[in-house]
């Protein structure tokens, strides 16, 4: 067996143990194996890599690996769980940005004479959807982080100039590769439609408010992975296709789910900039009467029944009350109440994000349900305790008429009992106002997220 | 034609099949894990690094060296960061 067959070999051992280990991750009793193997297929593909190329220096490669590992691993270790969006959005930005230069070096090492060839093409689309998902994925990164505003930045013919870029990238793509018989440097041209490319990335995404940014991070993921499998395509890599196409796979997946939790369409997602309550009436928001409890009223409706169903909020997460929250949820289950929570698909700032920031303050995972789990429950359910949720528990949603009409909610007003707590009655991210807080079977339980929970615990373990 | 066509078909049946496949295993991924179903796909797309390291090894100007590596750099954020985070986070499942 020659040499380079038992790379390609091996690269297909890679790519079997990629499925498997994402395989493993159907549950979370096996997840972290799966991760494991994956990792190892990682390895082995790399090492394939090393052995069958006159490849860089050594001293080269330890530089490059070094860089990266060091910052990929302290990254790892210190994030916070709040922070998971800004970083898996910063790492899309480096899976683009990494097969965009495979590209670009491919490019420059054939002195840019490619012709009309599967070569060419598979190059140009490496530079554009990398540059891309490269720029594209830093902006998220600001903006979830906060270094820039959360805001759509919106200006005159925006999807116009953004079409006209798209335009000049196809036609400047097609003169590098020799139509139209162009015969001046292709370098040059290159380097433009790069630059295009990475201007198109931020034009794209800025107009995108904060709220979206669930399916935006989604669908630079999924962009992070056609970028590697165009990068495949260049090298006729059969094991970077694959794991391209599974990052691609996996990325639009998620995207579509955080659409459908948001009741949006990923056209309006992309172009619509969010926030269209024009015609709404929002001068009574807020206005109406509410019944408010305070801590030790609150525990008594839920240290006496027999079950309680918990729906945390980003708000909850903000408040970095999660610990406090799994207490009561401790607390009510020594006295005997079933308890669950209830998990809204867009609950968190990216996909499960709210399932992770609950694991980590201890809450087991098979007491955690999503929404189709558990909708049918609500209605036999004696308590309900909304942590910092607006929107996703309006049950305005039903209305054809409202904005929000359509979107799925969590079924909170069918429970014989409702307690909100939130700091003031002011609307959600749809801007508008929420029934829900009105109702003879809710109580409003006001304040800050962090302090109302310890107080809870506290109220709870002083019930008799 | 004929000889470019060879290893694009054989590239695009990869790719498609990858694709449909994904889907299948993906879809069954619970909700409660697609947060570390994201960083562990992160990490996944680190393999660009293989791609980095050929067309590096192939490269004779400094202009390209330098920028595989930078790609080698990024590739490897991607791997060792997301493995290394999803790690993290799948540690924190636990039942009952």
């Amino acid at each position: 067996m020659s040499q380079h067959m038992a790379v390609e070999l091996t690269y297909l051992v890679s790519a079997i143990l990629f499925f498997w280990g994402l395989k493993r991750l159907q549950s979370p009793a096996t997840a972290r194996v799966g991760n494991l193997i994956a990792a190892v297929a990682m390895m082995l593909a790399l090492l394939a890599t090393v052995v069958d190329n006159q490849i860089l220096s050594w001293t080269e490669i330890i530089i490059g690996v070094a860089i990266g590992s060091i910052f990929g691993g302290f990254s790892a270790r210190l994030v916070e769980m709040t922070a998971m969006p800004q970083m898996v959005g910063l790492f899309n930005g480096f899976g683009g940005g990494a097969s965009a230069l495979v590209a670009i070096v491919e490019f420059m090492n054939i002195g840019g004479k490619v012709g009309l060839t599967t070569h060419g093409v598979s190059i140009m689309l490496g530079v554009l959807i990398g540059g891309v998902t490269f720029s594209g994925s830093m902006i998220a990164f600001l903006k979830l982080q906060g270094w820039m505003t959360g805001n759509p930045i919106t200006y005159p013919l925006q999807k116009t100039l953004n079409a006209i870029m798209f335009m000049a990238i196809i036609v400047l793509s097609a003169m590098i590769m020799g139509v139209g018989g162009y015969s001046g440097s292709p370098m040059t041209l290159f380097w433009v439609v790069t630059a295009i490319a990475l201007v198109l990335g931020v034009t794209l995404t800025i107009p995108i408010g904060g709220a979206d940014m669930p399916v935006v991070i989604s669908l630079l993921n999924s962009y992070s992975g056609l970028a590697g499998s165009a990068a495949g395509f260049v090298l006729m890599n059969m094991v970077l296709i694959v794991a391209g196409a599974l990052v691609g796979a996996s990325g639009i997946i998620l995207t579509m789910i955080m659409c459908k939790g948001m009741n949006r369409s990923l056209a309006n997602v992309a172009f619509g900039a969010f926030g269209g309550t024009a015609g709404v009436d929002k001068s009574q928001i807020g206005k109406r009467p509410v019944r408010s409890a305070d801590a030790d009223m609150v525990a008594a409706e839920l240290g006496y029944v027999h079950s309680v169903i918990i729906v945390p909020g980003y708000g909850l997460a903000v408040a970095q009350a999660q610990h406090e929250l799994r207490k009561v949820g401790d607390l009510l289950e020594e006295r005997g109440v079933d308890v669950k929570y209830a998990v809204h698909p867009v609950a968190g700032r990216m996909p499960g994000h709210m399932n992770v920031l609950l694991a980590e303050a201890d809450v087991p995972y098979d007491k955690l349900f999503d929404l189709d789990e558990i909708n049918d429950e609500f209605e036999n359910t004696d308590a309900v305790l909304i942590v910092g949720a607006n929107d996703v528990c309006n049950p305005a949603a039903r209305d054809p008429n409202s904005v929000i009409a359509g979107m799925p909610i969590l079924n909170v007003d069918k429970a014989r009992r409702a307690i909100v707590m939130k700091r003031s009655l002011s609307p959600g991210f749809a801007g508008i106002d929420n029934d829900l807080f009105y109702m003879d079977r809710t109580l409003m339980f006001f304040g800050d997220a962090k302090k109302s929970m310890a107080d809870l615990v506290k109220a709870v373990r002083e019930l008799a | 034609m004929g000889e470019t066509m060879g290893p694009l078909l054989i590239g695009l049946y990869v790719f498609t099949l990858a694709t449909l496949a994904g889907r299948e295993v993906i879809t069954k991924v619970p909700p409660t894990l697609h947060t570390p179903l994201m960083s562990g796909s992160n990490a996944i797309s680190g393999i660009s690094m293989v791609g980095a390291l050929i067309v590096a090894g192939r490269a004779e100007g400094t202009a390209q060296i330098v920028l595989g590596v930078i790609a080698l750099a990024m590739g490897a954020i991607n791997v060792v960061g997301g493995f290394m985070v999803t790690d993290r986070m799948l540690a924190m499942f636990r039942k009952r």
